[in-house]
């Protein structure tokens, strides 16, 4: 009885009809996301850029009812989502803005994820459902002022004193959500290597003092923590980690929403183009009609359509349990200099209004240094994938 | 408190819509999508019943090739269940078969209060709602802004020009819900999860009762004869500002008595 449905022609904004590859809850879940971009972030999101401020008290809990925060974990009021969903969702999320998608990235995937994997009973119950509704916002504390590429450099260290309490010492840099956090995740050296704490930000000796001046990912929170003889109970280490193996796998969930979200961010700019060169009339009609611009505009629909095909491979291979951290980094790298690529070059269709935040493409071009630069930067990710084809490892 | 929504699956209006030339009906090809006109309803309803402390919603549609992607938006936002009558024979059917048939249809969901939007996105006859009341013997309300339940009685404002107008009226009966009055939540992960797992109950016009003379473009009293371009635009009228440019325009919006 049902009629098959009519081929359809080609969609400029799919143009190999890549939604085949999903199923009907992907779509409807990824449409959900669109939409609450699309009537909650859009309209507003220059404004937070221009002020650098991002309104996270009302943001959090309006994602958490979506279930987006830790929506890959399982449990402890987690959503439990396939990875893929997890990916669709940082898509989103990013094309609306880095900050936006850097927020639940940090949340999920760098403070809820190492409590869920390395955490306690404890810290599990107490953390995890508040972080999921968005009540709690967490951060996660690695990279330094003189440590970064190389978390193995760190000197933020703790030691325990004879009653069995943790002091910590040392300081934070570049830590998205710092100062707006409940809770820091914060890696640091023991005697036994490195452990990760889990921090209540009103703890004494912790600070968080904002970083300032930034052009990048200015609708999110960049802070310094300060630790300063923070004096933790013995519960506050994560008990199931004691290596640089704790991070890393964190920020391995994280890199694998950011080649998703990446994506998002390179397709939000391919439109904004084509709509632009479709309407902008010069010389008696659109400039999409010049070879030049459709030259750029065909570029970066195939740039874009490409990342979304890594993307999707990427996150099937994840929900088989296949994806290795080097198949991450393939994913982060390439999918991170696209979006890069397409911005830079779809800023210049839009002529002089492309250098105001009246439209979105400066503000995702210049977000996406920062997302070139954290979650390990191409040059690491390079290294990586060299060190995995050629067996030799350029690090040492 | 059994609600029923009526809510009708729409081509994507995102998508530019085609007429099928020798029918001058909208081409159905493509997925459909909940009409947003409707999504207004099933909120309504949702809230309805939690603030009623219990109860349900089912959603009752008619479309073509067994759709049910806009059943399943609605089923993630909170809705129970589903009624969806889908059968060849409705091709071309008109807005008095189409209430003809969901009558049917929600008859046999025996609701307290049915709803339906004011008019659909596509469509937009605006005459649904009210034939499904005159079809089920039931009283209506239209442009329903605010609904409230108690002890069988609906108290209900009715949305008007210069503000809105406080009507009762005993259960059963059918309100139409004015678009914008409510924010439709977004369906969570949770929900989309669940929704899949929901009963739609699929009928066609034979479990209703309803015979095929009386629905599809045989039943239809009306007929689409033609379709023409709109108008083009004319161009307007510039008006250089000298100072007075103001009472231009206020004179302009007093003679369309928008001021
Ligand atoms: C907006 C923003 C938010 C951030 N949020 C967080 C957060 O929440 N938590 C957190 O812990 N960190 C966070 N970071 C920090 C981020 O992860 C680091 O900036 C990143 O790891 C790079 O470290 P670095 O800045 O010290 O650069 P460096 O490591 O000093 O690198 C400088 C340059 O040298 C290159 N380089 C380094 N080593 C090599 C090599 N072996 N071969 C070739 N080139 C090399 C790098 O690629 C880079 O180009 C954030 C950063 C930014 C910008
Ligand atoms: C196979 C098939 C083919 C059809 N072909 C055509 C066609 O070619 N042309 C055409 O005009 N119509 C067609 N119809 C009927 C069409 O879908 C509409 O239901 C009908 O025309 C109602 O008119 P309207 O959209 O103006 O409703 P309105 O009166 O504007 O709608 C008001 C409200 O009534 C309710 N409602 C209306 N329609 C439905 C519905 N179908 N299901 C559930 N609730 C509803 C909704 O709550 C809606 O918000 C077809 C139907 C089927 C099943």
């Amino acid at each position: 009885m049902a009629t098959p449905l009519r081929p359809r022609k080609e969609s400029p904004r799919d143009f190999l009809a890549t939604d085949g590859l999903l199923d009907d809850d992907e779509i409807m879940l990824r449409d959900t996301v669109r939409r609450y971009v699309a009537d909650n972030i859009l309209d507003h999101v220059g404004e937070w850029f221009d002020a650098g401020t991002f309104p996270i008290k009302e943001v959090a809990p309006a994602v958490g009812k979506l279930g987006l925060l830790g929506m890959h974990l399982e449990g402890y009021g987690c959503s439990g989502s396939s990875a893929m969903m997890y990916g669709l969702a940082c898509m989103e999320l990013e094309a609306g803005d880095s900050g936006l998608r850097s927020f639940v990235s940090v949340q999920g995937s760098l403070a809820m994820f190492p409590i869920w994997a390395y955490g306690s009973e404890e810290q599990k119950e107490e953390w995890l459902p508040p972080m999921a509704a968005g009540e709690a916002i967490g951060c996660f504390g690695l990279t330094e002022p003189d440590s970064g590429s190389d978390p193995s450099s760190m000197r933020t260290h703790a030691k325990q004193d004879p009653s069995g309490d943790w002091i910590l010492n040392g300081a934070k840099m570049w830590i998205t959500n710092g100062s707006v956090a409940d809770v820091a995740v914060v890696w640091a050296r023991t005697d036994e290597g490195v452990r990760g704490f889990v921090v209540p930000t009103d703890t004494p000796g912790f600070s968080a003092p904002e970083i300032h001046r930034k052009v990048s990912l200015r609708a999110s929170v960049t802070s310094e923590l300060i630790l300063d003889n923070v004096r933790l109970p013995e519960a506050a280490v994560l008990p199931g980690v004691a290596s640089l193996r704790g991070p890393l796998s964190c920020l391995n969930e994280a890199r694998f929403g950011i080649l998703f979200g990446a994506v998002g961010a390179g397709r939000a700019c391919y439109e904004a183009a084509l709509d632009y060169a479709t309407t902008r009339i010069q010389f008696g009609g659109p400039i999409a009609r010049f070879q030049l611009t459709q030259k750029k505009l065909v570029d970066f629909m195939v740039a874009v359509q490409k990342g979304t095909l890594t993307a999707y491979h990427l996150g099937r291979l994840k929900d088989q349990d296949m994806l290795s951290p080097a198949q991450v980094s393939f994913g982060k790298m390439t999918n991170v200099q696209m979006a890069i690529d397409v911005a830079r070059e779809a800023r210049s269709i839009l002529g002089a209004n492309g250098i105001t935040t009246e439209y979105p493409v400066i503000r995702h071009m210049n977000n996406l240094e920062s997302v070139y630069t954290y979650e390990g930067t191409n040059e690491i990710h390079t290294l990586v994938m060299g060190q995995a084809i050629t067996g030799q490892n350029a690090f040492s | 408190m059994k609600v029923a929504v009526c809510v009708k699956q729409i081509p994507d209006p995102a998508v530019p819509g085609e007429l099928d030339p020798s029918t001058n009906t909208l081409n159905r090809d493509d997925k459909l999508i909940l009409d947003e006109s409707d999504s207004f309803g099933v909120e309504l309803a949702l809230q309805l019943v939690e603030a009623a402390g219990g109860g349900s919603v089912t959603l009752v549609s008619m479309a073509p090739r067994s759709e049910v992607s806009g059943l399943r938006t609605a089923l993630a936002m909170g809705a129970d269940d589903a009624v969806l009558v889908s059968d060849d024979a409705l091709a071309g059917t008109d807005a008095l078969g189409t209430a003809k048939v969901l009558g049917a249809a929600l008859g046999r969901v025996e609701p307290d209060l049915i709803l339906a939007g004011v008019e659909s996105s596509d469509g937009y006859t605006g005459t649904v709602p009210e034939q499904i009341a005159g079809v089920m013997g039931i009283a209506s309300v239209t442009f329903a802004k605010k609904i409230e339940a108690s002890d069988g009685m609906l108290s209900i404002q009715r949305q008007t020009d210069d503000g809105y107008d406080e009507v009762t009226c005993p259960m059963p009966a059918l309100v139409s819900v004015t678009g914008g009055v409510v924010e439709p939540r977004y369906p969570s992960f949770k929900g989309i999860m669940a929704a899949k797992k929901k009963p739609v109950d699929q009928v066609g016009i034979a479990d209703l009762g309803i015979d095929a003379s009386a629905v599809g473009f045989a039943g239809s009293r009306q007929e689409t004869v033609a379709v023409v371009d709109a108008e083009a635009r004319e161009a307007g009228e510039i008006v250089i500002d000298e100072g007075e440019g103001f009472q231009r325009i206020a004179d302009f919006l007093a003679e369309l008595k928008v001021i």
